[in-house]
C-alpha cells in the first residue's frame, strides 16, 4: 500500500491502555501481559458498536424534541417548552443571540454529530479514501464539540435550581431533558468507540 | 519484510483469554431507544381525546398551543389552532380534549372563553389576568356526540347539572337587572338572573332566574319579588325612607324575595313557575290590590304639600294614592277649588270591602255602590288633607267618617265618583289657635306688670327698714340676755360663793334647829329651869362614858 509498514504488517499489536507493543498472536482474546487489558488492532467491532449507538441517540433526539423539556411557571402563566419552541421563543422575545447560541447547541451539534459519525461510518466501511485527512478533522471535531451540546441540559438543571419563587416563578424539567441528555451521551460514547484509524485502513481492515 | 518478523520476535506475548461477551449485545441500546420511543407514541395516541372546533367571536386571547379547556379548574384540553371562519364573520378554535374528556364533545356541552371581567356585579376571572385567557367549558347530559360549537361570549350563569329550580319573573322592564344578577333571600344570595327576553307583545320582560338548592325550597307559590336594585329614597307624607339591599345590588342590581307576612300558601314552587317582578318591597309585600277604582275630591283650600303619589287612606289604612291635582275655577264663588283625582284599591280594605260587596250585591246596588257611597256620605264620609309630616308640610289624603260634618249632596251617578270633603283638621287648629292668641293678647300685661313692679318696691323698702333699724336692736337684746346667763351660769355653778354660802347658812340652821330641840327636850324635862335657871349637872353615876366620836357628840350636845 505505501512505503512505511503498518504495525499489522510486521505482525505487532499496541495496547491501547499501557502502550506496550505485544505481538499480533492473530487471536481475539488476547491481553496485554503488562497491564491486563484488552488488546485488539483497532477498537473492537467499533463499526457495530458505533451504529448501534447512532442509532440508539437518534431514536432518543426524537423525543428529546418533541416532549418539552422545561416547564417555566411565571405569574400563574404556565408554559411548557419544547428545545425549538424555546428558540422560537427567544428569538420573538428580543435575544437572538441567546436564541443562536441555543439552537448551535441543541440542534445543530446534535445534528451535524449524526451527519458526521454516519458519514465517517459509511465512508470508513466501504474503504473510501476520499479526503481522509478531512474526515479525521472532522472526526476530532466531533469528540471535541460533544461535550457542548450538554448545554440545554445545563440550562435545565440550572435554571431549576435557581428559579424557584413559587406562584412568581418556578421552573421545572420535564421528560424532554432526559431524552436529550440520553442522546447527548449516546453520541459521545458512539464517537468514542469509534476509531478514527479506520478512516485509514482502506479495504484492509472490514472489521 | 523479515526485519519486520524480527522486531516481533524480541516482543513479549500477549495472554490469550476465555472469550468475551459478543460485541453485538450493543445493539440492545437500540433496541431499548425504540422501545422508549414507541412507548411514547403508544402513549400519546391512548391519550388523545376527541378534537372540537368551537366557534367564538374573537380569538383574543386564544393562543394555539397553550390555551387550555378547563371544567371546574381541570385541564380537559388544549386549543391546537386558531383560524377564521370561511366567510370572516368569526374565529373557529380547533380543540384537542384529553380522553377522559370524551364527555365533553356532546350535543348539549357549552364552551366559551374566561376572560378577566371587571363589572358591578364583581370581578371574574381574576387569575386569567395572569395566566392567560382559557376555555370554560360546561357538559350536558347528551349523550349525542358533536364536534362543532358556537362558543357563548359569556359565562353560562347555571352550569348543567347544578341543583335548583328556574322560575320566570314578570316585570314592565329590566331596571338594572343584567345575566348573573343575584338574587337575594333574607339578603343572602341564594341564585341569579339566567336569562331574560322581552315579551312578545313588547309590554314587559320576562326573567329567568335560578334558586340554588337547597334555597330554591324557600320559593313558595305565594312568594313575592321585588326589585333590589337601587337605593329607594322617598320623603313622602310618612316620612323619609331610604332603603336598600346591599351595597353591590345598589351599584348592579338585584332581586330580592320573601313570602308574605301572615297565614299564606308555604308550598314550594315548582321548577318554572312565573311570578311577578315588583318595584319595591312595599308593594312586593302589600295586599293584593285587585281592580283600581278612580275617585275624584273637590277641596276649596290651598294644597300646599300634596303631591302626585301622596298617599289615600281610609281610616288610616293605606288606600290608593293621588295621581292628580287641578285647580278649578268656580264662578259663583269666585274660588278656586282644587281638584285631587285618586285611584284606589277597595280590595286593600280586605274584609270591610268583602263584606260590603256582599251588602251591596244583596241589595242590588249599581256597580259602583253608589247607593252604599251615598249612605257612608249621610254617615259622615268626608276626605280631608291632613299633614302626615309637620316637618316637610307634606299632606294625604284621609278618608275618614266626621259626624259633625254638615250635610251635603252626594251624586252617586257621577264619574268618576266625587267624595265630600272637609277642611283639614289642621286647618281648624290652626283657626283655634289664632283664637287662642287675640285673646291672649286682650290680656292687659302692661298694667298687672306696673302694678307688680310697685309691689316688689314697696317690700323691697320694708326690708331694707327691718334690715337697718330692726335687726341692730335686736342683736344688742340677745347680747344682754347673754350677759345675763352667763352671769347666772356662773352664779350656781358648784364652786361659787352663793352656792357655799349657801351651804353654810343650811348648815347653822340645822344646828339651830338641834339646839332648839335640846332646850325643848330639857324644858320638857326641868320646867323649872325658866325660873331657875339650869342647875349644875348631876354627878354621873357610873364612870363616864366612853368619849362619844368627835365631831357628832360635839355638834349635837352643845347649845
Amino acid at each position: 500500500m505505501t512505503d512505511l509498514p503498518r504495525a499489522s504488517d510486521l505482525g505487532l499489536i499496541g495496547c491501547h491502555v499501557c502502550r506496550l507493543v505485544c505481538r499480533d498472536v492473530k487471536g481475539d482474546n488476547a491481553v496485554c501481559p503488562r497491564c491486563g487489558s484488552v488488546l485488539h488492532k483497532r477498537k473492537s467491532s467499533s463499526y457495530t458498536r458505533t451504529w448501534a449507538l447512532l442509532i440508539a441517540a437518534f431514536m432518543f433526539y426524537v423525543p428529546a424534541n418533541v416532549l418539552p423539556i422545561m416547564r417555566t411557571v411565571s405569574l400563574g402563566d404556565v408554559d411548557d417548552n419544547t428545545i425549538l419552541s424555546g428558540i422560537i421563543e427567544l428569538w420573538v422575545k428580543g435575544s437572538p443571540d441567546l436564541a443562536i447560541i441555543v439552537f448551535t447547541a441543541s440542534i445543530m451539534v446534535p445534528v451535524l454529530k449524526f451527519f458526521a459519525l454516519s458519514l465517517l461510518l459509511i465512508s470508513s466501511q466501504r474503504g473510501s479514501k476520499w479526503a481522509q485527512r478531512q474526515r479525521s478533522k472532522l472526526y476530532r471535531l466531533v469528540e471535541f464539540i460533544g461535550y457542548w451540546s450538554m448545554l440545554d441540559v445545563f440550562v435545565v438543571a440550572l435554571l431549576t435550581a435557581l428559579v424557584q419563587f413559587g406562584f412568581f416563578s418556578q421552573v421545572e424539567p420535564l421528560p424532554g431533558v432526559v431524552f436529550f441528555g440520553l442522546t447527548v451521551v449516546i453520541t459521545m460514547i458512539a464517537s468514542m468507540t469509534f476509531d478514527p484509524r479506520l478512516i485509514w485502513d482502506g479495504r484492509d481492515f472490514d472489521d | 519484510m523479515t526485519d519486520d518478523k524480527n522486531i516481533a520476535e524480541g516482543l513479549p506475548e500477549p495472554v490469550v483469554q476465555r472469550p468475551r461477551i459478543n460485541a453485538s449485545l450493543v445493539w440492545l441500546v437500540p433496541i431499548i431507544a425504540a422501545l422508549v420511543g414507541l412507548s411514547l407514541v403508544i402513549h400519546a395516541w391512548s391519550d388523545a381525546g376527541p378534537t372540537i372546533s368551537v366557534s367564538f367571536q374573537s380569538a383574543e386571547g386564544l393562543d394555539p398551543g397553550k390555551t387550555p379547556v378547563k371544567y371546574k379548574s381541570v385541564v380537559i384540553g388544549k386549543v391546537t389552532t386558531v383560524r377564521l371562519s370561511e366567510d370572516r364573520t368569526h374565529v373557529v378554535a380547533k380543540v384537542a380534549l384529553e380522553k377522559s374528556a370524551k364527555s365533553f364533545a356532546t350535543a348539549d356541552s357549552r364552551f366559551w372563553v374566561v376572560r378577566p371581567r371587571i363589572g358591578l356585579g364583581g370581578v371574574s376571572g381574576i387569575d386569567t389576568l395572569l395566566s392567560g385567557a382559557f376555555i370554560g367549558a360546561d357538559v350536558g347530559q347528551s349523550q349525542e356526540p358533536k364536534d362543532d360549537f358556537v362558543g357563548l361570549e359569556s359565562p353560562p350563569p347555571v352550569t348543567h347539572g347544578a341543583p335548583g329550580k328556574t322560575f320566570d319573573l314578570h316585570a314592565d322592564d329590566l331596571g338594572s337587572l343584567d345575566i348573573g344578577s343575584p338574587i337575594y333571600f333574607r339578603r343572602i344570595q341564594v341564585g341569579r338572573v339566567s336569562s331574560y327576553h322581552l315579551n312578545k307583545d313588547g309590554k314587559g320582560v320576562t326573567l329567568q332566574i335560578f334558586i340554588d338548592a337547597p334555597s330554591d325550597q324557600f320559593v313558595t307559590t305565594s312568594s313575592r319579588f321585588w326589585n333590589a336594585s337601587g337605593v329607594d329614597v322617598s320623603l313622602g307624607a310618612d316620612g323619609l325612607k331610604v332603603n336598600t339591599q346591599s351595597l353591590a345590588t345598589v351599584l348592579a342590581g338585584g332581586v330580592a324575595f320573601q313570602d308574605p307576612p301572615g297565614p299564606h300558601d308555604a308550598s314550594p314552587a315548582q321548577e318554572n313557575d312565573a311570578f311577578t317582578l315588583f318595584n319595591n318591597m312595599a308593594t312586593a309585600m302589600a295586599p293584593p290590590d285587585g281592580e283600581p277604582r278612580y275617585i275624584r275630591m273637590r277641596f276649596s283650600q290651598s294644597l300646599r304639600g300634596l303631591t302626585v303619589d301622596a298617599p289615600v287612606e281610609f281610616l288610616g289604612v293605606p288606600f290608593g294614592r293621588v295621581v292628580s291635582i287641578n285647580l278649578d275655577f268656580d264662578e259663583k264663588t269666585q274660588t278656586f277649588p282644587t281638584i285631587v283625582g285618586a285611584v284606589v284599591y277597595p280590595a286593600r280594605l280586605g274584609k270591610a270591602h268583602d263584606k260590603l260587596m256582599a251588602l251591596a250585591k244583596a241589595q242590588g246596588d249599581d256597580e259602583q255602590m253608589s247607593q252604599m257611597m251615598g249612605r257612608l256620605v249621610d254617615h259622615g264620609l268626608r276626605a280631608q288633607a291632613r299633614t302626615g309630616n309637620l316637618l316637610t308640610g307634606q299632606l294625604y289624603i284621609a278618608m275618614d267618617f266626621l259626624p259633625k260634618a254638615p250635610k251635603v249632596e252626594f251624586d252617586g251617578r257621577a264619574k268618576p265618583l266625587e267624595i265630600p270633603t272637609a277642611p283639614g283638621d289642621f286647618d281648624k287648629i290652626q283657626q283655634q289657635i289664632a283664637d287662642i292668641v287675640s285673646k291672649i293678647q286682650k290680656v292687659p300685661f302692661d298694667s298687672i306688670g306696673n302694678n307688680l313692679n310697685d309691689t316688689l318696691s314697696e317690700l323691697h323698702k320694708t326690708l331694707q327698714q327691718v334690715n337697718g333699724s330692726v335687726l341692730p336692736e335686736v342683736k344688742t337684746t340677745l347680747q344682754g340676755a347673754q350677759k345675763t346667763l352667763g352671769n347666772a351660769n356662773n352664779a350656781f355653778a358648784p364652786d361659787s360663793q352663793l352656792q357655799q354660802n349657801l351651804g353654810g347658812s343650811l348648815q347653822e340652821l340645822q344646828r339651830a334647829a338641834r339646839s332648839l330641840r335640846v332646850l325643848t327636850d330639857y324644858l320638857g324635862d326641868h320646867p323649872d329651869a325658866l325660873l331657875r335657871g339650869r342647875r349644875a349637872d348631876d354627878k354621873p353615876l357610873q364612870a363616864p362614858l366612853p368619849p362619844p366620836p368627835q365631831d357628832a357628840p360635839t355638834q349635837g350636845s352643845k347649845p
